[in-house]
């Protein structure tokens, strides 16, 4: 369920991130409650709350005071633009060096590409 | 707020608990971890007033909560012993709670019984281990009292019957948050649950934490041998093994971001460690440690 290298409330609050970028979360949607993310995931809410909290900070979610959590209106846009900036290093570069170790040569990996969409 | 102050409990030529001090913000989980005879349930029998403090003070929200029938009826402390006569029925054992506690829900009762399959015509004596157990985290759960301590109470239950405990536990803290206090030597599978760890080891307190930040503090540093070396280079080195030419170092103490990106730099892997783990480090004695304290 978690993939044990970063705390639980980091990868609850990439999970809700992912959610946004994708879709799954629209802008002023209200997300789960932290009592709700507890019980499904059997952790305590203060740890949940950390996630919740984090993305406060980032200005991903607002706070309705009573009511929950929503996700920003420029959430996605927000989200999207920080992802680009670390898209290359982040996912390209460990894909190139992972082909240096295996000897696939660069050439290879435009010719595959050139057949995606 | 429950405070610990200078608390000591001797027994004849033991210590069993040495001089220590604790504050605990009430409504919260906490895990209390220590090995065995560390002193666990000499300082839960004196929270829970089954004993008194050989020196020192506790006090729950400013009160003495010792003989103080109040904070008494407001307070739960489970055992692994189950305190109830074997000769009774489960129904006697539900109605003797009943009476002592005005904060047990009834129905709730019920439905735990029902989940944890316990009948209130069984004798005490005629339920295993197990069921013996069960019966315990039910009256603890449908007391729903303030402050509920649970010492080391799922002896001989099952994986499926510990499950459904902590399953009932987290979803009842969920509806009545109050202060719990779990001890336990099945540290992982409950680690999820506590907001603060407790550990202590031959009646001192080792660390209270919390949960998130303690779990922040272990990393497993994995790579070349001399990378390793050369990273580790004055911090805490908890534990470490080789494999050939590769080397693992647990270090205890959180790194930023610049040392995590060093670490990578320098072609090492970083993990996590769990707060079994890190349990295990801490209290099977470490020198530089205790110097450190």
């Amino acid at each position: 369920m978690f993939d044990d290298h970063s705390p639980i409330y980091q990868q609850i609050a990439k999970g809700i991130k992912d959610d946004v970028l994708s879709g799954a979360l629209k802008e002023d949607e209200q997300v789960m409650s932290t009592n709700q993310y507890a019980a499904f995931y059997q952790i305590n809410p203060a740890t949940a709350a950390k996630g919740f909290a984090q993305l406060v900070d980032e200005g991903v979610l607002y706070k309705k005071r009573g009511i929950g959590m929503f996700v920003s209106p420029d959430a996605r846009a927000k989200l999207r633009s920080q992802r680009r900036e670390r898209f290359f290093a982040d996912v390209v570069e460990p894909m190139l060096a992972e082909a240096r170790m295996i000897g696939v040569p660069v050439e290879e990996i435009i010719s595959h590409l050139g057949g995606a969409k | 707020m429950i405070e610990l102050r200078n608390l000591t409990v001797r027994y004849r030529h033991t210590v069993a608990i040495d001089d220590l001090s604790l504050d605990l913000p009430t409504g919260k989980i906490y895990g209390l971890l220590g090995r065995n005879g560390s002193g666990k349930t000499s300082l839960l029998s004196v929270l829970a007033s089954f004993r008194k403090a050989s020196a020192g003070t506790v006090t729950i929200d400013g009160v003495d909560p010792f003989e103080d029938a109040a904070l008494m009826a407001q307070t739960y402390f489970g055992r692994d012993s189950l305190d109830a006569n074997d000769g009774d029925r489960v129904a006697r054992v539900l109605d003797f709670a009943r009476w002592l506690r005005p904060s047990w829900d009834d129905d709730y009762a019920g439905r735990l019984l029902e989940t944890f399959e316990l009948s209130t015509r069984k004798r005490i004596s005629a339920l295993s281990r197990g069921q013996k157990s069960s019966l315990g985290v039910v009256l603890g759960l449908a007391s729903r009292a303030p402050l509920t301590i649970l010492d080391e109470v799922y002896l001989g239950m099952d994986a499926v019957a510990r499950t459904t405990f902590y399953r009932e536990l987290l979803a009842d803290y969920l509806a009545q948050p109050r202060t719990i206090i779990l001890s336990t030597h099945l540290i992982e599978e409950v680690a999820g649950l506590f907001e603060r760890v407790i550990i202590i080891d031959r009646g001192r307190l080792v660390l209270h934490e919390d949960a998130d930040e303690l779990k922040a503090r272990g990393v497993a540093v994995t790579g070349p041998a001399d990378a390793v070396d050369a990273f580790v280079a004055g911090r805490t080195v908890l534990s470490e093994q080789r494999l050939g030419g590769v080397r693992q170092a647990t270090l205890y103490g959180r790194l930023d971001e610049s040392d995590s990106a060093q670490a990578r730099a320098a072609g090492l892997t970083l993990g996590p460690v769990g707060i079994q783990d890190l349990f295990v480090h801490l209290t099977s004695g470490h020198p530089e440690l205790e110097a450190q304290r």
